[in-house]
């Protein structure tokens, strides 16, 4: 038949599983060739960590090496930078200027649309912490077993999620061109007060008191305490701050999601 | 795979309606884009909804699509709701967007729009109608203007939609461009899908359309075939110094409108040949004469009076 415009037939979209995959891979190949996300979630933990670990870190920080503090504190950095870029940003973007829509306008499910993000900055936050343990085993003297390096990869890139879906909330209410700005008014001051750049017992006495409200502290907490330089508060209680915290952001980004729908009628 | 329609010949399923508006009234806010506005899009036509800047085109495309939802009234895409899956998988569009993810390949951008369609095109013939042949591996952000619009054109064919809409495809594009574009589109409806385009280019609805829709501030202001709406449109200017008074050259055949900048008379028509004849016969003196082909916006002028009238 020539026409198909008032066929009626039952079409059957294409398995929802390799949508996500086919999705997920542009998305991947998208950030890595934009040296703005790239370059700046990948480089910057791997040269800080070079500068203060490798080359001035030559000291303990409590019972353990510099390096191996640091791969924790700056693999928490990259994750955070990681995830929340690869979803704020390109989200903001994408829904402002219009592109968002253009893809709504065609089959594709929704969720692959998110999905893809999340499982990008989490191939991104992989690559960072991988990175981390790789110089620190190379070059810093880093003698981490490696059932212990497999758990502070699997941890770090669990934690990433809850800023995953920070960036979603933030996503759906920064301005298109705005959103980098907005990611670094709460990526830069969070990741100093929860001890990222300093290590935790050196800040001041209040900000200590502060980063317990912060996500970033509780990761890095857990990375941490991988390591050996916890601070000796529960697992489990950073774990319970982190799903809230996420519960939270997920909640924000609901709310956005219904305004842009409002607005649409 | 995909099967490819075979090439048949257009308006052989007038009757046939593809999509449906149905005394849809759209508000944002206090501004409302539509009124009580209706049309059916018939099934293998290509229809143009022509109208000036904010005439309420985009808000019906964004209807039929299912991005937005009527305040009033029903929309109607295949029988079905515009939002449903089913509507989606026989759909494609090519909207106003501004900014498309520069970083990936043009046969990246297809083939990840493709895998959401059921039976899409091949990529080859993706790329040929939308004559991207030799770009198929150019970044997007190193396109052209108007080879990034041809991009956007095969994302919205590239699953081989049955109903396609074109919001305002070439604006923006030079002449070159815009006619490669008309080329492409044409290659489509021979193909034998529906095409609803907006444009606020006469021309382009002339070139391209079986069916004109005039809309202006919400609501439809005419409807026809190109060669009706040309005909009711087809008026031309008149510049002269006279010393005749407006009410008397009003009252001239054919004279659809008489206006006064700074001295100049300015004189809409119809029937240019015999108003100028006229005039040259009451006023010997007739200085300054300049004759020009009616706008759009005259256009638009002529068929609002026509329709209070």
């Amino acid at each position: 038949m020539a026409t198909t415009a008032i066929n009626q037939n039952v079409l059957i979209r294409p398995n929802v599983f390799s949508i996500c995959l086919k999705e997920t891979k542009y998305e991947f190949l998208k950030c890595l060739r934009l040296p703005m996300y790239s370059v700046s979630t990948i480089v910057f933990p791997i040269m800080f960590y070079v500068l203060f670990g490798l080359i001035m870190g030559r000291q303990n920080i409590g019972n353990i090496s510099t390096t191996t503090y640091l791969i924790a504190a700056y693999g928490t950095f990259g994750v955070m930078g990681a995830s929340l870029f690869g979803t704020a940003a390109t989200l903001a973007s994408e829904r402002g200027f219009g592109w968002l829509e253009v893809k709504k306008a065609t089959p594709m499910p929704p969720f692959a649309y998110f999905l893809a993000k999340v499982v990008m900055s989490m191939i991104f936050s992989a690559t960072d912490v991988v990175l981390l343990l790789i110089l620190g085993t190379a070059f810093g003297g880093v003698h981490l077993p490696a059932v212990v390096a497999a758990k502070l990869l699997l941890t770090l890139v669990a934690g990433s999620l809850p800023f995953c879906a920070m960036g979603l909330a933030i996503g759906y209410f920064a301005g298109p061109t705005s959103a980098p700005a907005f990611i670094n008014v709460f990526y830069l001051p969070m990741s100093f007060c929860s001890g990222l750049w300093i290590p935790f017992m050196f800040l001041p006495k209040f900000i200590q008191k502060v980063a317990v409200v912060l996500p970033a502290f509780h990761l890095s907490q857990l990375a941490l305490s991988l390591v050996g330089a916890g601070d000796g508060g529960s697992g489990k209680m950073h774990w319970e701050a982190l799903i809230g915290f996420a519960m939270i952001c997920l909640g924000i980004a609901w709310a956005g999601h219904q305004r842009a729908q409002k607005a649409n009628g | 795979m995909a099967t490819v329609q075979p090439f048949r010949v257009r308006s052989q399923s007038a009757e046939q309606i593809a999509a449906t508006l149905n005394q849809v009234s759209k508000n944002y806010g206090a501004v409302q884009a539509l009124k009580h506005f209706s049309l059916d899009i018939r099934a293998g036509e290509l229809t143009a909804v022509l109208g000036p800047n904010g005439a309420g085109k985009t808000t019906a495309i964004k209807l039929l699509l299912g991005l937005a939802r009527p305040t009033s009234g029903r929309v109607s895409v295949f029988g079905r709701d515009p939002t449903a899956l089913q509507t989606h998988l026989r759909v494609g569009a090519m909207l106003q967007v501004g900014r498309v993810p520069e970083s990936l390949r043009v046969r990246e951008h297809i083939d990840l729009f493709s895998s959401y369609y059921p039976q899409p095109l091949p990529m080859k013939q993706t790329l040929g109608i939308a004559g991207l042949d030799d770009l198929r591996d150019r970044k997007f952000g190193e396109l052209s203007g108007g080879q990034k619009q041809r991009v956007l054109f095969a994302l919205a064919i590239c699953g081989n939609p049955d109903l396609l809409f074109l919001d305002e495809p070439t604006v923006g594009l030079d002449v070159e461009a815009r006619h490669l574009l008309w080329d492409e589109i044409r290659q489509l409806l021979s193909l034998g899908k529906t095409v609803v385009l907006t444009t606020h280019y006469l021309e382009e609805a002339d070139a391209l359309a079986d069916r004109v829709v005039v809309i202006s501030k919400g609501s439809m202001i005419a409807e026809g075939t190109p060669q009706e709406i040309k005909a009711r449109t087809a008026g031309k200017t008149i510049r002269c110094v006279t010393r005749l008074g407006a009410a008397e050259v009003n009252a001239l055949t054919g004279v659809v409108d008489v206006q006064d900048d700074r001295g100049t008379m300015v004189i809409h028509t119809s029937r240019p040949e015999d108003v100028l004849r006229e005039l040259l016969n009451r006023d010997l003196n007739l200085s300054g004469i300049e004759v020009a082909g009616a706008g759009l916006e005259d256009a638009f002028l002529a068929l609002t009076q026509e329709k209070s009238n």
